[in-house]
């Protein structure tokens, strides 16, 4: 199932927050080899962790972390624009109608329709906030990943080669692509809107008629 | 919409001015009442609002935020919240809800959190009186202008606060003086992205972030403001 949490909320999830931690440092320390910093527990975790972003988790029937990725608004401080900057031209991206999607995980042996259904989330999530676009940081060799989900990204730069490549992407928030992703990760609209809802509470009737 | 009000903006030097221009936001974007919150990287806090004064000091006096469910889920947060999907069922809350409700805020709300760099972040929120149904078609209708007027409101009130008039004149990068000029030249968005060797998305996105330093409504407005300040050379 997804799990939308707020970092200042992850401590109700210490399972599936844990596994997170770990399953990033395996991915992008130990697999990738990039220049990340783990802790001594095994936990991956950098500056924009600190400033409360929204992570889409993929929780396992047994509670265990499946998958997971990390949001934050281009209004506040990001990765790309602090660090990624010639992958876009110069072009510091911000907007309300715009945020950012980093550290895109699998943990190790992840279920196929793992990464639909992460896709599938921020998708709903854009819908939901009104966003016209996603912008990502990510593994150069995650295109495919994504291409193979239905919903692939307009590539705007890449640097490095190999395990090494990191590319900036775009994805446009439309409506249009969300059947595609439901069908790709073998969810129904329901059973997503209820996962949203669940998360993000779900709209009551009259605000006065429970007062 | 909002074209007027983002003209009052630009104009806007003082906290004071700042005031004023919230106020006939609201009447721009027919809200029965609006209230920005914006807490500095330093904790500074900053406050407009269309709420009865009676109302604002029982609130501060009571420390309702402690309690406000709009301020307990939204603050520090950043996706857009209709007050609906709030948790209003402890006792407290119920009994804030029907003080809010006597002093006339009303049970309908919509609220914008808004994340500033450097850690500054803002809450900006809508309220009304409004049935359900008019709530709902309200919400439709103005959420995304709801979503650029805060924004803009936040950008001006951290122009203030930092002091610089220099933040007036938007740094756009030389990509994004490209694109805008392009248009400005009169080439489709089609053509724009060819001649800049990008695809439509890219420069849409490019046209997006320039739209939002210059403080524009749509992409017209951002080549007017652009054309304006001297950043374009056509």
């Amino acid at each position: 199932m997804l799990r939308y949490v707020y970092a200042d909320q992850l401590h109700q999830f210490p399972r599936l927050a844990q596994g997170m931690f770990r399953d990033r440092a395996v991915q992008f320390s130990a697999r990738l080899g990039w220049e990340v910093s783990v802790d001594d527990d095994g936990n991956e975790r950098d500056q924009y962790d600190d400033l409360n972003p929204l992570y889409i988790l993929w929780e396992r029937p047994d509670g265990t972390h499946g998958g997971s990725l990390r949001l934050l608004p281009t209004t506040g401080d990001t990765m790309l624009n602090d660090h990624f900057g010639h992958l876009t031209d110069g072009v510091t991206i911000q907007s309300p109608f715009i945020w950012e999607c980093t550290r895109f995980c699998l943990a190790p042996g992840a279920e196929a329709h793992v990464s639909s259904a992460l896709m599938l989330g921020v998708l709903e999530l854009g819908l939901n906030a009104h966003l016209d676009h996603i912008v990502g940081v990510f593994d150069a060799r995650m295109i495919r990943v994504y291409a193979r989900v239905g919903w692939g990204p307009t590539v705007l730069g890449t640097e490095g080669e190999g395990r090494n490549a990191i590319s900036a992407g775009l994805w446009p928030c439309d409506e249009g692509f969300r059947a595609r992703l439901l069908s790709k990760a073998g969810i129904s609209a329901e059973v997503s809107d209820h996962w949203y809802n669940r998360s993000f509470g779900t709209v009551a009737e009259q605000i006065g008629a429970v007062a | 919409m909002l074209e007027s009000f983002l003209d009052r903006l630009q104009k806007v030097k003082t906290l004071g001015d700042l005031d004023g221009a919230i106020l006939s936001l609201s009447d721009e974007l027919n809200a029965e009442h609006m209230v920005y919150h914006s807490v500095g990287s330093g904790g500074k806090e900053y406050a407009v609002t269309t709420y009865h004064p009676i109302w604002v000091d029982q609130y501060l006096g009571n420390d309702y935020a402690r309690i406000d469910p709009v301020v307990q889920a939204c603050l520090r947060r950043f996706h857009p919240v209709d007050w609906k999907r709030l948790d209003w069922s402890g006792k407290a809350t119920r009994e804030f809800l029907h003080e809010a409700v006597d002093a006339g805020v009303g049970s309908q709300g919509f609220s914008i959190p808004i994340r500033g760099p450097s850690g500054q972040f803002a809450l900006f929120s809508v309220s009304s009186r409004d049935s359900d149904e008019h709530w709902a078609r309200y919400t439709q209708d103005y959420t995304r202008s709801l979503i650029l007027a805060s924004h803009y409101v936040n950008q001006k009130a951290l122009e203030i606060e930092n002091g610089t008039d220099q933040a007036e004149i938007a740094s756009l990068s030389p990509r994004e003086t490209d694109a805008l000029t392009m248009l400005a030249l009169g080439l489709s968005r089609a053509q724009a992205a060819d001649s800049l060797s990008i695809s439509e998305h890219t420069l849409r996105v490019y046209i997006e972030s320039a739209r939002f330093k210059l403080s524009a409504m749509n992409t017209t407005h951002a080549v007017a403001r652009a054309m304006n300040q001297g950043l374009l050379r056509v």
